[in-house]
């Protein structure tokens, strides 16, 4: 059964000034799957990238052996030739072009340079029943869920007749319902053979599909459990990432909460392009100071269209209803009109969202408060910078300096840069968006730990979370949405994973 | 030794804008050789300055609209119907330059909020609405001249573009004692400034240049300063345009760097979405933009206007794009979000320097026009293999490089709506 399809060793590749892979083993056995898991910046694309040819072979040291041949790929296209197909964490899919198309994307089915249509159709619609899809081929990428087009990545990879598949975070964008498809049909494709390796950080999915755990860490493959030694618990892939054990994953906290701080009555939002359709419907509630509350809910729920309609109607069209700060009724409908009101929301897309990427540290810090530091118009820089290093030291933001670039920080590091954004223009409610999405297990830690000292400061926080065990671990109360109602409003200590699923998934009765 | 490793490491690091810096030297040096000296004689220093002053002035705006992620294709016709408003008021209807001047800023500003309120408000990109700009102003410039030139204009107008500071030692003295007077004051304040700023930066410790470079660089810059006051001096003394010019450069590089609209500016062009975000007037800053950008390129009109003494209805062709050269061959970015004033103030010099030291050799328009476009696809493409090379710049792909940003309507920024194909991001 244990034959090896590829064999890595003593891989290492060099950045400037970096070792970003050091002396890395990888073995993979046919027809299993295998999770690659590790803290963000350890190595795990790095080495996808080395297999998968995106480094070119002189561009690192060490071989690799697949089946039980040496490759040197030079390119993407050498090693799909030889069947590794990589499907990376941002879709590269064409948002125009039709599900067909995009299967056949610089490989397409012609005859003298003229696209077979129906061919193409029709051996897209084969290859899109095999991943379970029941989409038209015809039908334009961008109007299907990200979902959708997962598996439309995939059913492009086996048009390639994969025998290696790799994926990079694949369900990252995905809720539940679209994961757990996903992954079985990860497992429906090992039955017919494929082999896979997934990089993920989501340990529940590991566990699920994984028949073996490659860890890395700061570059170094630390150890490969397997299933059938019964070595894949969640505890020790914690403890192999981060080197320790997490006693606890979450910080203690003993709230003290006080007076209502926010209420949000009768909140009802369209959907920006199809008017009929209500995103948020009569939502009604309510933060106080010092309280953590989270909303959950599955994707398209609604989570993020409230937040963000509430902060500057940043989202939706005929939005209604009334918000209330300390009783009296606030305007918030511009962005400024927010933040003046003491309202910060820090989104779950902080590359795109979120930061100026190209711009340093402290500029981004003090973007959304920039009139605290100047006067009449012109910005104090000595402040900045002081303020700057203040957060810094505070958030343990780790970059050279208040000038880093923070396009260059991790996505922890990055995250600590948002909320310290937010916590400069002095809020009273926060609203924080997914904050430990694409976050390693440690920065998670930190990240919770910021969340309770906000409280405890006497801000009211309202955290949006797909990762229920998240929700349980740092919040007060907690509201689930479905389609866009709040179908209920659990205290923390009636709250369970079961009890909030029921309240997410029900129906409009 | 680990001195001299660590300077080598930050100059690679910023090759970008040493290279400029080396560029233009080395240009001044080669047609100080081809022209037998000619170029850097004192007539036509000051003539070199004269005669950028007006394309120079277009980059300190054009330079901006870029940082925030647009483009102005429009500001040589506006120079030129500056011009023609200019020459209907002063010469037309008799009025003095000091009511002329200030009515020709304000119908600038107009012009630029007409332009503003379509790109910032309706939210047409900038590349369509100064197109059109281009056409229906140079339109509006052959209305007001009825196709023909006016001339001549008032002394105190001309003075504008041809005009020097008053000779303070009465014409007896070789060198023009003001000049040096200001050249040298100029040169002081600026190196104090230099330290000034290195100290705050050890002070919050943050990353410094190297002593070498930062010796080097500024040592360079004040040579440079005294060279062409030296050469100013024995001449006719300071141009007034240099004085306005000068004002201006201090005064938007300062806005740029220290004023919260100047912030703005760059955070609405490094991330449109998530400077909507962080609660910045994004349409407000874009539109107030483009309203200086009118300003602006009436004050250019005017000083050309002034210069030429005539009014004229080809007058500020092609101006546009040379302003634009100026601001991408200085470092600006083409996504917005990077490039400074001085920086476009030295790619204005690298083309002006180029214009009058081939005019010197005698080279005609069409291989100056060849050699200008080959300059600007050098640096820029420079610019690209740069970055490519050191990865740098936050994940910017040559793809979004080259995407002409649009306000895009607010609902449009849902993250719910998006699908993500875009291509792979660096980690």
């Amino acid at each position: 059964m244990n034959v090896p399809i590829l064999q890595m060793r003593g891989i290492t590749k060099t950045f400037p000034g970096v070792k970003a892979l050091q002396d890395v083993t990888l073995d993979v056995n046919r027809g299993e799957v295998h999770a690659i898991c590790g803290e963000n910046g350890a190595g795990k694309s790095t080495l996808m990238k080395v297999l998968s040819g995106v480094y070119a072979h002189n561009t690192f040291d060490g071989d690799i052996l697949f089946e039980n041949e040496a490759c040197e790929f030079s390119s993407i296209t050498d090693s799909e030739k030889r069947g590794i197909v990589i499907i990376h964490q941002e879709l590269a899919l064409s948002p125009y072009l039709s599900i067909a198309e995009n299967i056949y994307l610089g490989n397409e089915l012609a005859r003298n340079g003229w696209v077979e249509w129906r061919k193409t159709n029709l051996e897209a619609a084969k290859l899109l029943a095999r991943v379970g899809l029941s989409e038209n081929p015809v039908t334009p990428i961008q109007h299907i869920s990200v979902g959708k087009q997962q598996l439309v990545e995939i059913a492009k990879a086996l048009s390639k007749e994969v025998k290696l598949l790799i994926l990079d975070e694949p369900t990252a964008a995905l809720n539940d319902e679209d994961s757990d498809h996903l992954l079985d049909l990860i497992l429906h494709l090992k039955g017919q053979g494929v082999t896979s390796i997934i990089i993920s950080h989501k340990l529940n999915e590991i566990r699920k599909v994984a028949d073996a755990v490659t860890i890395i860490r700061d570059g170094k493959s630390i150890e490969t459990l397997r299933l059938d030694q019964g070595q894949i618990t969640q505890e020790r892939i914690i403890r192999g990432m981060v080197g320790r054990d997490l006693e606890s994953l979450y910080p203690d906290r003993t709230p003290n909460i006080g007076e209502e701080v926010l209420r949000i009555e009768d909140w009802t939002v369209q959907h920006p392009q199809d008017h009929s359709r209500m995103v948020v419907s009569n939502a009604n509630l309510t933060v106080r100071k010092g309280e953590v509350v989270g909303l959950a809910g599955l994707m398209g729920a609604g989570r993020t269209e409230l937040a963000m309609s509430v902060f500057g109607r940043t989202y939706g069209r005929a939005v209604s209803g009334k918000v209330y700060k300390y009783g009296q009724e606030i305007n918030t409908s511009t962005v400024s009109d927010a933040i003046e009101h003491g309202i910060a929301y820090a989104t779950e897309d902080r590359k795109h969202y979120g930061l100026n990427l190209i711009e340093d540290i402290k500029r981004n810090i003090s973007m959304a408060a920039l009139n605290k530091l100047a006067k009449r118009g012109w910005v104090d820089g000595n402040q900045e910078t002081t303020v700057a290093n203040h957060y810094r030291k505070s958030m343990n933001i780790k970059a050279p300096s208040v000038a880093a670039i923070t396009g260059k920080l991790s996505g922890g590091n990055q995250q600590k840069v948002v909320l310290s954004k937010w916590m400069f223009s002095d809020p009273d409610v926060l609203i924080l968006d997914e904050p430990t999405r694409g976050i390693d297990v440690g920065a998670k830690f930190e990240i919770y730990t910021i969340i309770a000292e906000l409280a405890a400061s006497g801000k009211a926080v309202i955290v949006i979370s797909s990762e229920l065990p998240e929700l349980l671990g740092i919040c007060d109360r907690i509201y689930t949405l479905s389609a866009g109602r709040i179908t209920g409003e659990v205290p923390i200590a009636e709250a369970t994973q079961e009890t909030l699923m029921h309240y997410m998934t029900q129906e409009k009765e | 030794m680990s001195a001299l490793r660590e300077s080598l490491g930050f100059l690679t690091s910023r090759l970008r804008q040493v290279g400029i810096f080396v560029a233009l030297i080395l240009i001044v040096i080669l047609f100080q050789v081809l022209t037998d000296g000619i170029l850097l004689e004192p007539q036509n220093v000051t003539n070199l300055v004269v005669q950028n002053s007006y394309i120079l002035i277009l980059a300190i705006g054009m330079v901006m609209v870029i940082i925030a992620g647009h483009i102005d294709l429009s500001v040589g016709s506006i120079a030129g119907f500056i011009g023609a408003v200019a020459g209907v008021m002063i010469v037309h209807w008799g009025w003095a330059w000091w009511l002329a001047i200030p009515a020709c800023l304000l119908v600038g500003a107009l012009v630029g909020a007409w332009q503003g309120y379509w790109i910032a408000y309706v939210g047409i990109p900038a590349f369509i609405v100064t197109l059109a700009g281009m056409l229906i102003f140079r339109g509006l410039t052959l209305i007001t001249l009825k196709n023909q030139q006016i001339t001549p204009f008032p002394n105190e107008l001309r003075a504008l573009g041809g005009g020097f500071l008053p000779d303070i030692s009465g014409g007896t003295s070789v060198l023009e004692w003001l000049t040096v007077i200001l050249g040298v004051g100029g040169t002081a304040a600026i190196l104090f400034q230099a330290l000034k700023e290195r100290r705050v930066r050890r002070k919050f410790n943050l990353e410094n240049e190297p002593m070498a470079w930062f010796a080097v660089k500024n040592g360079f810059i004040a040579l440079l300063m005294l060279i062409i006051t030296f050469l100013l001096a024995s001449y006719r003394g300071t141009p007034i345009v240099l004085v306005v010019l000068a004002v201006l450069v201090i005064l938007y590089s300062a806005l740029m760097s220290n004023s919260i609209f100047g912030r703005h500016t760059y955070a609405i062009g490094g991330n449109l979405h998530a400077a909507e975000l962080s609660g910045i007037k994004t349409k407000k800053v874009t539109f107030r933009l483009f309203v200086n950008m009118g300003v602006l390129a009436a004050l250019a009109g005017l000083v050309f206007t002034a210069r030429l003494n005539s009014a004229q209805p080809a007058g500020g062709t092609g101006f546009e794009l040379d302003s634009i050269a100026a601001a991408f061959i200085g470092g600006a970015a083409v996504q917005g979000g990077i490039g400074t004033v001085a920086g476009a103030m030295i790619g204005g010099l690298i083309m002006g320097v180029l214009n009058n030291g081939m005019s010197i050799l005698g080279l005609g328009t069409d291989y100056q026009q060849l050699i200008k476009g080959l300059v600007l696809l050098l640096a820029v493409g420079f610019d690209i293999f740069n970055k490519n090379r050191t990865g740098a710049g936050g994940g910017s792909s040559m793809g979004r490089r080259f995407k002409w940003k649009t306000t895009p309507p607010a609902t449009e920024a849902a993250p719910a709506a998006k699908a993500e194909p875009v291509g792979v991001d660096a980690k």
